[in-house]
């Protein structure tokens, strides 16, 4: 150890929760100026350690040092006070407030007691956008009107607006665009070179390759590596230390050709104004199609048009040539169509209830006469689809809530399993996933195509619309730019592809 | 045809062991046990405290009779607001809709039809005032807070209207009937039994049907309902005609209990019945309900009140307490939440 005293380190850090030890005996030191990075599976304890970091959570037992002397972080304030700021996942801002105020929130400039608005706040607010390379974003406008990447960066001038020394980013480029993850680098290189330490979670391996100094690795609870070098330690090494197995990044194998049977998906010219143009496509039995594009690009207005959840301005969709009425989420379930939403906690699953519950959800009268339920069958058949998709644990009297984020993702492919649906449209499906439980869910996708569902994929990672998918359809701003089979198709094409486009007209 | 629950894979989830083996008294019980035990609890010592300051008044059949039957109408009604609340809603129009069921079934009219009519009267206005919200929330997407409130005013200024401020006195001896003694089941006046079967239907409608889930997928998570196929605001009607339908049963009850109708019946049955639903451990967030608690909130009010009447407190003392409770279930409960 270095004769200088770290500027955070944790050590023998444990934390139980009713039923579960989270954390058990974690070390974790932080040097100013380096960029930490944190890996872990979900519920390998990462969320649980940011927390105590922030002082959200205490410690049962185990020590912090900050710069070498013992504190005790009793509530998020005093972390705060300390220098440590935690820009969380979800983000915490008040959406009908202004930028400025957002920024402030908490320690706003007073004068004698009231709050002083306007402009001292704003120019404030204004240099710290600046320092952070987004100058367009004007501090009065309200944050509700942000995008999330715009909400992200003001979350980061709140933390900036403190005299902050030590930043915790959870998996700060979940909801980025490239362009927008490289001025989250250089941000994040600007601090490090002012001696702001950086905890930096992510699931992306190859972002803490760019960015990391070192690693830190959980697993159940515990620290199995600490600080190993982020740049030279193999990948292979760090995922076989995060899923204690050695796992690659596979992708389940194609079959050989491609399906000749009628189309059982047909979208005609459909669009929505602002969002996507025209769009046509076909989906056959037992094929994976891409949808590939950046943050913006329409890929999940599509999903949701398609789906009936928003209503198409021209066009209309046909399952099984029959078309759907418009605009009736209902009527494409009817036809069977099922849709695994982007924001899995938000959009598909209900928290509180037990993951029989939520995979019998949708085909309730296939277990009821009259309204009334025999729950006898539906158990029996939701722990037959949830078996079936190798869903952890195997018991579906547990609350959904428990369950990993690829756990939470099988249970609402079981919903549309056990509904028997001939479509499946799949929005982001290892959003939250870690890199363990991703080659399991690939597996899982191509063996319901296998067994003949149609599937429509939208991923914002190209390795994952190209590995996966058997034809890819390239967006760009609404538009498809290009179509072709995913085995002519490589990363850097459709890069290219999203990022320039070949103006089609 | 169920297959036995596997051993747990992983004691991180905190699931219940399988039987057969000695688990902890926690796995045994669920949180919703532990605190209907704890509702239990409370009811026993109210019953203790009545029986100890008042041994031959509180504990007199007849006394049991009349908390038991006072519990009934506002019973009826909190069974109602126990659906709207799951579902994530609020009911502010309850007193107001027993009020105008109420006076318009005793209507001279009205009475001229004898049993049938002020029975299908009361249940029809509270089925019209319940259609009415639901379509402004289902339909016109109004907050449900706004337009049952705008209910509330509208109901209660109907029922003064009709009154004119007048108590309606009702005059079909069947309808009279049913409060005498002579009417009594074994001991148990019809109301309560009303209230028995109310009870019933909606543990088993809010647990056993579909309708039951779909209120707590609605409540739990409205877009995620939506997405799943459920029609989310045809449920939301539904569920207003639901509350309504049971205001009008408590309507009939209320007539029969009092033997008249008033437009000052069921004043402030909002407020007891939401905090009954929320004490009960229904959230008022929706996604979470039970009967059995609501139930059970409900006796516990009426017991406060009748000991405290017992003892010659007064009213306000009485609304101290009740606040006092409110505060203290919430308290405990979720103190409860966080440790089990």
């Amino acid at each position: 150890m270095a004769p200088e005293p770290p500027l955070l380190s944790m050590s023998g850090i444990t934390k139980s929760f009713p039923g579960v030890r989270a954390l058990d005996g974690v070390d974790l030191d932080v040097q100013a100026g380096e960029v930490h990075c944190l890996l872990g599976q979900n519920g390998a304890g990462k969320s649980t350690l940011i927390k105590v970091l922030a002082g959200a959570h205490q410690p049962d037992t185990g020590t912090i040092r900050w710069r070498g002397e013992e504190v005790t972080l009793r509530s998020p304030i005093a972390a705060m006070r300390l220098g440590i700021a935690t820009i969380y996942q979800e983000l915490d801002l008040v959406e009908h407030m202004s930028v400025a105020e957002n920024v402030h929130l908490g320690h706003e400039p007073t004068a004698a007691g009231f709050v002083v608005r306007g402009r001292a706040a704003r120019e404030a607010t204004a240099g710290l956008l600046k320092r952070l390379g987004h100058p367009e974003i004007d501090p009065a406008r309200l944050v509700g009107e942000l995008s999330a990447a715009q909400q992200q960066i003001v979350s980061m001038a709140r933390a900036l607006s403190h005299d902050v020394r030590l930043i915790v980013m959870d998996e700060p480029s979940a909801a980025l665009d490239p362009d927008e993850v490289d001025n989250l680098f250089r941000i994040v290189g600007d601090l490090t070179a002012d001696g702001v330490a950086v905890v930096y979670i992510s699931h992306r391996l190859e972002e803490i390759r760019r960015i990391g100094d070192r690693v830190t690795v959980l697993k159940d609870g515990r620290a199995v590596a600490v600080g190993l070098p982020a740049k030279s330690t193999p990948t292979r090494e760090v995922v076989s230390l995060m899923t204690g197995r050695n796992v690659e990044y596979v992708f389940p194998e194609r079959p050989s050709s491609a399906p000749e049977t009628a189309p059982v998906l047909t979208v005609e010219k459909l669009s929505r104004q602002g969002e996507f143009e025209p769009l046509d496509l076909q989906v056959r039995a037992g094929e994976i199609v891409g949808l590939a594009g950046l943050v913006g690009s329409g890929r999940s207005e599509i999903l949701e048009t398609v789906y009936g959840a928003r209503r198409p301005d021209t066009g209309r969709v046909l399952v099984d040539g029959k078309p759907l009425k418009p605009g009736s989420v209902r009527a494409a379930v009817r036809a069977g169509v099922g849709l695994a939403p982007e924001e899995r906690k938000a959009q598909a699953l209900l928290m509180l209830e037990s993951v029989t519950r939520n995979v019998s959800v949708s085909s309730m009268s296939r277990f009821s006469r009259a309204g009334w339920i025999d729950r006898g069958a539906e158990l029996g058949a939701a722990r037959a689809a949830t078996r079936e998709l190798s869903l952890r644990p195997d018991n579906p009297d547990v609350p959904v809530r428990t369950l990993s984020g690829g756990n939470q993702q099988k249970a609402v492919l079981a919903r549309w399993l056990l509904r028997g649906c001939r479509v499946l449209l799949l929005d982001e499906p290892t959003r939250g996933v870690d890199v363990g439980a991703r080659a399991e869910l690939y597996a899982v996708v191509r063996r319901l195509a296998d067994e003949g569902l149609a599937v429509l994929l939208v991923s914002s990672e190209v390795p994952e619309v190209l590995g996966l998918a058997d034809r890819v359809l390239v967006l760009r701003e609404g538009r498809v730019v290009h179509t072709a089979p995913a085995r002519e198709l490589d990363e850097h094409r459709v890069l290219d592809l999203v990022m320039e486009g070949s103006p089609a007209s | 045809m169920t297959q036995p629950v596997s051993p747990p894979r992983d004691d991180r989830t905190g699931k219940v062991p399988p039987a057969g083996q000695a688990p902890a008294w926690r796995a045994v019980w669920s949180r919703a046990d532990v605190r209907t035990l704890s509702l239990l609890g409370v009811l026993a010592v109210l019953v203790l405290i009545g029986g100890i300051t008042k041994p031959d008044q509180f504990l007199d059949t007849r006394n049991l009779q009349l908390v038991l039957t006072q519990a009934s109408v506002i019973g009826v009604v909190t069974v109602g607001m126990t659906f709207v609340i799951t579902s994530g809603g609020i009911d502010l129009s309850v007193g107001a809709i027993v009020a105008l069921a109420s006076v318009w079934a005793t209507t001279v009219a009205t009475q001229e039809y004898g049993f049938g009519g002020i029975l299908f009267t009361s249940i029809a206005v509270g089925v019209g005032c319940g259609l009415v919200n639901g379509v402004l929330i289902a339909y016109g997407g109004m907050v449900p807070f706004i337009a049952t409130l705008a209910m509330l005013a509208s109901a209660r200024g109907l029922a003064l209207q009709i009154t004119e401020g007048r108590t309606q006195v009702v005059t079909v001896p069947s309808v009279l009937d049913l409060g005498e003694r002579d009417a009594y089941v074994l001991g148990v006046p019809p109301l309560v039994l009303v209230f028995g079967v109310v009870t019933v239907i909606g543990w088993l409608l809010l647990n056993r049907t579909t309708f039951g889930r779909r209120t707590v997928a609605v409540g739990g998570n409205a877009e995620a309902a939506r997405l799943a196929g459920i029609d989310v605001r045809r449920q939301r009607l539904y569920l207003y005609l639901l509350s309504g339908l049971c205001c009008g049963i408590a309507a009939f009850l209320l007539i029969v209990l009092s033997g008249s109708g008033q437009n000052t019946n069921g004043n402030l049955y909002e407020l007891d019945a939401i905090a009954a639903a929320i004490i009960g451990g229904t959230l008022l967030t929706g996604g979470r309900g039970t009967i059995v608690g609501s139930v059970l909130g409900v006796l516990i009010f009426t017991t406060i009140t009748n000991i405290f009447a017992l003892n010659n407190l007064q009213s306000d003392v009485q609304q101290i307490a009740k606040g006092a409770i409110i505060v203290a279930a919430v308290l405990v409960q979720r103190r409860t939440a966080s440790t089990t």
